[in-house]
C-alpha cells in the first residue's frame, strides 16, 4: 500500500523526540480523528536558521512518516524556506501517499506553521505568509476519560 | 521470509489442506453441470446435495432449507431485503443492532433510503451484548423482523440468540441472524433458538472463499434473489459453484467434528493471550465480553497508540492482525462496533485484533506478547498523547 520510501520513514523515523527550550512548539490535529502531530523547532536567533528538529505524532503510518520527512526537509533551513515545504513537497519527497491518506500528509505543513507562530509570537516578529493555526488539539477533550 | 504469524482468523481462514482436496476432483474431472441428465452431471448434484446434508445435520435444520450462496454478505443482503419484500403488507419495522457487519447494516440503510422500511438500531452494553428488555420495547405491530448477529466479528460478543429467539417466536416476527463468525464456533440449532433464517460463509471455517449459505425455514416466504434457471430450488438462480460448495460441506464437517476439543484449546490461549497483555502492558483494555466471546477473539485497545501504526510494526515481525481504528477502515471514523460499546474515539483508534486458529501455539503468542511490548513502548515514546499524560502524571505526583 505504501512507497519504499513511506515505510522507510515509517519504520526508521528521523527525528524522533523533544528540543528542550525549544524556540517554537506546534501542536495540531486531534485526538478524535486519529492524528497528532507535535513539531519543536529550534532557531538561531540572529540567523533565523532552523538549527534543529524534533517530531512526537500519533498516527498511522502516512503521519508519522511525513512528519519524519518533514523535519528532514527543514532542518538547516530559514524560516523563509522552512515556509516553502508544503504539503506537496512533503508527499512528493516520499513517492506519494495512496489517495485516502493524503489528509495526513496535511498535518505536517500546518505543525511547521504552528511552531514558527509559536517562534514568531515570542519574538514579537512577523513571519511572511504565516497565519495563526486554527487546529486545536483539546478539541473533544470533554469526552470521558477513563481510567485503567 | 522468517516465520508469519496469522492472527487474523477472523477476516479469513486458511483453506483447510483436506478441503482443498475434496474440491479438487470437482474442476477438472466431475465437471458436469449439476442440472444436466448424464451421469457425470449427476455426480455433480451429489456432490452439492453430500454438503447441503452435512450443514443442515449440523444446525439441526432439513436439507431442503439451506440455500446456498456466493457470499455471507449475499446471505446477509438477501434475508433482509427479501423479508422485508414479502411482509411489507404486514409491517415495515426492522430491528437490528448497532454493531452488526456492514452486510447489514448498509443493507438497513438502504432499505430505510429506499424502500421505505424503518430500522431500530439496538444499543449494546459495555461488554457489546444486547439489553433484551430492549429488544422488547423495540417491537411494535408492524415490526416484521429482527435481526440479530450470534456473534460480533470485531470483539468476538455472542449475543443470547435463544432467548431472542423466543422473544420473537411469541411477537409472531421472524428471526434472521448473521452467524458467519459462529457458525461452527458455538452450537446453533435452529429449532432451539427459534431461528428462521441465518447467513454463513465457508471461508471462515477453513473452506474457499466466495460461497457462502442462507437457511430458511419451510414456510418462511421468501421469494427468489437472483432470477434465472431452477438451481438452488427456484430461489437462487445460477449454475451452482460446485467445488466451492464441495469445499463448504467438507469445511463445515471438519469444523464440526474437531469443533469441542479445538474451541477449547483456542479458549485457553485466549485467555493467555489476554491476560498476558493486560497485566504486562500499562494502559491496556479489553474489548468485548470476558467470557461471552467466541473462542478465539481477543481485542484490545491501547491508549495513545494508533491501531494502523501498530498493524504496520507487527507485520514488519511476521504478525498479521487488524485493528478498528479510521485509518485501516478507511474512514475517518473508527471503528462502530468501538464506539458503540463506549469506547472514545481516541481509545477506539487503538485497538487491535488477534484473531486463533487450531495452528496456533504457546510459543507463537509468547513472541507476539513480546513484539508487542516492544512496539506498544515505541510508539509510545513517539507519541504526543503519552508525553503529555506523562507530564500531567509526574505533576500530580509532585503535588
Ligand atoms: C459477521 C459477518 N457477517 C458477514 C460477513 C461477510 O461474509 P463474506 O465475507 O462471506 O461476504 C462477515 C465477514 O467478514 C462477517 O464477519
Amino acid at each position: 500500500m505504501y512507497s519504499e520510501k513511506v515505510m522507510d520513514h515509517f519504520q526508521h523515523p528521523r527525528n524522533v523526540g523533544e528540543i528542550e527550550n525549544a524556540s517554537g512548539v506546534g501542536t495540531v490535529g486531534n485526538a478524535k480523528c486519529g492524528d497528532i502531530m507535535r513539531i519543536f523547532l529550534d532557531i538561531d536567533d540572529e540567523t533565523h536558521i532552523i538549527k534543529d528538529c524534533k517530531f512526537k505524532t500519533f498516527g498511522c503510518g502516512a503521519a508519522v512518516a511525513t512528519s519524519s520527512m518533514a523535519t528532514e526537509m527543514v532542518m538547516g533551513k530559514t524560516i523563509e524556506e522552512a515556509m516553502k515545504v508544503t504539503n506537496k513537497a512533503v508527499m512528493e519527497a516520499l513517492d506519494g501517499l495512496p489517495p485516502v491518506k493524503v489528509h495526513c500528509s496535511l498535518l505536517a505543513e500546518e505543525a511547521i506553521h504552528a511552531a514558527l507562530w509559536d517562534y514568531a509570537e515570542k519574538h514579537h516578529i512577523v513571519i511572511e505568509g504565516l497565519s495563526k493555526p486554527k487546529s486545536d488539539i483539546h478539541e473533544g477533550e470533554e469526552e470521558e476519560e477513563e481510567d485503567y | 521470509m522468517s516465520k508469519m504469524i496469522y492472527l487474523d482468523n477472523a477476516a479469513t481462514t486458511r483453506t483447510a489442506p483436506e478441503v482443498v482436496e475434496a474440491m479438487l476432483p470437482y474442476f477438472s474431472e466431475l465437471y458436469g453441470n449439476p442440472s444436466s441428465i448424464y451421469d457425470l452431471a449427476g455426480r455433480s448434484k451429489e456432490g452439492i446435495t453430500a454438503a447441503r446434508e452435512q450443514i443442515a445435520g449440523i444446525l439441526g435444520a432439513k436439507k431442503e432449507e439451506i440455500y446456498f450462496t456466493g457470499s455471507g454478505t449475499e446471505a446477509d443482503n438477501w434475508a433482509l431485503k427479501a423479508a422485508f419484500e414479502a411482509y411489507k403488507n404486514k409491517g415495515n419495522h426492522i430491528i437490528t443492532t448497532k454493531i452488526e457487519h456492514h452486510a447489514i447494516l448498509h443493507t438497513c440503510e438502504y432499505l430505510a433510503k429506499e424502500r421505505g422500511a424503518e430500522i431500530t438500531y439496538l444499543d449494546v452494553d459495555e461488554n457489546g451484548i444486547i439489553r433484551l428488555e430492549d429488544l422488547e420495547k423495540a417491537i411494535r405491530p408492524e415490526t416484521i423482523l429482527i435481526s440479530v448477529m450470534a456473534a460480533n466479528n470485531e470483539i468476538g460478543s455472542i449475543q443470547p440468540i435463544k432467548e431472542i429467539g423466543l422473544i420473537a417466536r411469541e411477537h409472531g416476527i421472524l428471526f434472521h441472524t448473521d452467524a458467519v463468525q459462529a457458525f461452527c464456533q458455538l452450537p446453533i440449532h435452529v429449532d432451539e433458538c427459534n431461528i428462521d433464517m441465518l447467513s454463513s460463509s465457508a471461508h471462515k471455517i477453513n473452506g474457499p472463499k466466495g460461497v457462502g449459505f442462507l437457511y430458511i425455514r419451510k414456510g418462511v416466504k421468501i421469494r427468489s434473489f437472483v432470477h434465472g434457471g431452477a438451481q438452488e430450488r427456484k430461489r437462487r438462480a445460477g449454475t451452482e459453484n460446485v467445488p466451492g460448495i464441495v469445499g463448504y460441506g467438507a469445511a463445515a464437517k471438519r469444523a464440526w467434528d474437531s469443533m469441542e476439543e479445538r474451541t477449547a484449546k483456542e479458549r485457553e490461549l485466549r485467555d493467555y493471550l489476554i491476560s498476558r497483555i493486560t497485566e504486562e502492558i500499562p494502559y491496556v483494555k479489553l474489548n468485548g465480553h470476558p467470557v461471552k466471546r467466541l473462542p478465539n477473539n481477543v481485542n484490545v485497545s491501547f491508549r495513545f497508540v494508533e491501531g494502523e501504526s501498530l498493524l504496520l510494526m507487527l507485520d514488519g515481525c511476521g504478525i498479521c492482525a487488524s485493528s478498528g481504528s479510521a485509518c485501516t477502515s478507511g474512514s475517518l471514523d473508527p471503528s462502530h462496533v468501538l464506539l458503540a460499546i463506549g469506547l472514545p474515539h481516541e481509545i477506539a483508534h487503538g485497538s487491535l485484533r488477534l484473531t486463533l486458529s487450531e495452528e496456533i501455539t504457546k510459543e507463537d503468542l509468547d513472541y507476539t506478547v513480546e513484539k508487542l511490548k516492544e512496539i506498544v513502548q515505541n510508539l509510545r515514546n513517539m507519541s504526543p498523547l503519552y508525553e503529555d499524560f506523562m507530564k500531567k502524571q509526574e505533576e500530580t505526583n509532585v503535588q
